[in-house]
């Protein structure tokens, strides 16, 4: 099988925090996988060492076969990025910012041109190529993020509580976009809080304190614990291993 | 690194540039306003002083006199008072600066010695001091003339003897006050553009969030750095030119020595301004801190590099925190080739430390810069 993260003991450390603790384990390519976890989990940890950002303290991992210390250049152009916070230009206009990417992911002139078309069509952004990005609404802006991530036609990409902050219907339309790319080859890491979205992934992990609590399907997951669904799973795991006060 | 990742930069630099007033405004109009404000309010250059006069003798001698101090054109012995309290009052209020008072016998003056009393308002030394210095040689004057026609009328002379000191002021022979103060604002604008813009620029990735999307693209530390650095080397040198021109033609201040060598020389201390600018930025985390850490590094550089105030005069200690200032030297620089128009031989000390605080401070500045970037 052809995995998109292979992760083997995966270890950081701040000082005496442990954010990530001998972390390992195996994603198949081409799924939705879904991070899971409470606030300082070691969740953004774990997605900034994948990325390439942070070098890990101990263990090692590879990110469509790049190794994540060696080859970190090559996972950085091969991946795109959403993170939750918008983090586009917001003084710039919405072709400009794509403009930008674009040229950043080294697209020549009929690329991008090509490229852009392809992501305004998909993410619907016809007529408001020329707006400053400032002016849009939440919806609209984490359309354009989740476009500008999408230029370099990354074969991973990884969104970081992609839909915190945003409406239902923008959600929904935002999962269905993902889902379309998915059945065409991409893979997809996501974290979220919200448990019916994570019942959308093909996996989920749980994480907890820096350790890795379960990885399954969700169907399993729910199954092992006799739950009804991940919430309940998700509120049992953190009661088990210190309770909320630890949260 | 690759070309095509740092025009990307560049040019979404310039675009955010054209969309953020501050930044205009400090780029276009503030090296104007300060050209301006500058040029024409920075003059110590002290004459027809507000002066009231007592006069108690109203006579053709007393008129005399009143007349030689508006001929020496330092006072305007414009207000006639009728009372003593009337001319303090003047000076109290400020209208005047100085007061003549002149007794009822002063027409006797020939005959015998007679006081007069100028009293001047010592608030504003420097006004003050001219007003005594140049009241008194008004004065003095005045009587050797009598003295010498007194002799005369008697069939005697002064003997022809003694020192004639002849006086010749190179560089700037009118004491044009301009033309020691307009080079020394190239400096400043120069300076504070590049410095504020550039503090500015860096902070705002960090602000604004948008640097957690570049680390995780394939740019470089040292393309994101260059490219953003480059659009603020071109406004500040940019601005260095206007200033240049104007003060060329519109303040008439030419440029005695190498024009070569000062647009060489300038482009030298913008890198020194831009590493300044760049350790504000890696301190600074938003846009404010930036601009209040900016001004706590302009404000002293203004006061302490001899923009204004002469250096030969502070105190040692003072002096020597002013030796560390990058536009302390620059100013010498452009004094020496503007104004006195001598060449690099005479200037090289100048060159050399400026020259080398520019790459101290550059490679902190960078070093800082990447590591905050990784």
């Amino acid at each position: 099988m052809d995995y998109v993260i292979e992760l083997k003991d995966l270890t950081k450390r701040f000082g005496n925090i442990t954010a990530v603790d001998k972390l390992s384990i195996k994603v198949p390519s081409g799924k939705i996988f879904g991070l899971l976890g409470p606030n300082g989990s070691g969740k953004s940890t774990t997605i900034r060492m994948i990325c390439g950002i942070i070098k890990p303290t101990s263990g090692h991992g590879t990110v469509m076969g790049f190794d994540i210390v060696k080859e970190s250049e090559k996972i950085k152009k091969s991946i795109g990025y959403m993170s939750q916070k918008f983090s586009l230009y917001e003084d710039l206009t919405v072709k400009e910012n794509m403009d930008f990417y674009s040229s950043i992911y080294g697209l020549d002139k009929k690329e991008r041109t090509e490229r852009e078309r392809i992501i305004i069509d998909m993410m619907e952004l016809h007529d408001r190529e020329n707006q400053i990005v400032s002016t849009l609404s939440g919806g609209w802006k984490q359309r354009l993020s989740l476009g500008c991530a999408l230029l370099h036609n990354p074969k991973f990409i990884i969104l970081d509580e992609p839909t915190s902050g945003v409406d239902p219907v923008s959600r929904r339309l935002f999962w269905n976009t993902i889902k379309k790319l998915t059945s065409e080859g991409l893979s997809v890491l996501v974290t979220t809080h919200y448990m019916e979205e994570a019942q959308e992934s093909d996996f989920v992990a749980f994480m907890f304190n820096g350790h890795l609590l379960t990885f399954g399907t969700p169907s399993e997951i729910i199954k092992e614990n006799n739950s009804n669904n991940l919430e309940d799973v998700f509120i049992k795991y953190v009661n088990e291993h210190g309770g909320m006060d630890k949260l | 690194m690759s070309i095509s990742r740092l025009f990307a930069i560049i040019k979404k630099e310039f675009t955010q540039i054209k969309r953020d007033k501050p930044s205009l405004v400090i780029s276009i109009v503030m090296p104007l306003a300060m050209l301006f404000l500058f040029g024409y309010a920075v003059s110590t250059e002290v004459d027809h002083i507000p002066m009231a006069v007592f006069d108690q003798s109203k006579t053709q001698e007393s008129r005399d006199f009143i007349n030689a101090y508006r001929n020496s054109l330092y006072f305007n012995p414009d207000y006639y008072v009728d009372n003593i309290d009337e001319l303090n009052n003047l000076l109290d209020t400020g209208i005047v600066k100085a007061g003549l008072i002149i007794p009822p016998d002063f027409s006797q003056y020939k005959n015998k010695m007679t006081n007069v009393l100028l009293k001047i308002d010592g608030s504003d030394p420097t006004t003050a001091r001219t007003a005594l210095s140049s009241g008194i040689m008004v004065s003095q004057h005045f009587s050797n003339k009598n003295t010498e026609e007194e002799l005369s009328k008697k069939g005697m002379h002064i003997p022809n003897i003694g020192i004639d000191l002849s006086t010749k002021v190179e560089y700037n022979p009118d004491l044009n006050t301009l033309t020691f103060t307009i080079p020394g604002l190239l400096g400043l604008v120069m300076q504070n553009i590049t410095i504020i813009l550039t503090a500015f620029a860096l902070v705002r990735e960090k602000e604004k969030g948008t640097m957690e999307q570049l680390i995780v693209t394939p740019i470089k530390s040292v393309e994101l750095m260059i490219g953003k650095l480059i659009p603020y080397i071109l406004i500040g040198y940019t601005d260095f030119l206007m200033v240049l021109a104007l003060s060329i033609y519109w303040f008439c201040v030419p440029v005695n020595g190498s024009i070569f060598l000062l647009l060489l020389l300038g482009f030298d201390f913008i890198i020194c301004a831009l590493a300044i600018g760049m350790l504000i930025s890696t301190a600074a985390k938003t846009q404010t801190q930036a601009m209040q850490g900016a001004f706590m590094v302009l404000l002293p550089t203004i006061i302490l590099s001899g923009f204004i105030f002469p250096r030969e005069q502070m105190p040692s200690v003072i002096r020597a925190i002013s030796d560390v200032i990058p536009l302390t030297y620059f100013l010498d620089i452009l004094r020496g080739i503007i104004i006195k128009g001598v060449n690099a031989n005479l200037l090289l000390n100048q060159i050399i430390v400026m020259t080398s605080m520019g790459f101290a401070l550059l490679l902190i500045a960078v070093l800082r810069f990447r590591k905050r970037l990784d």
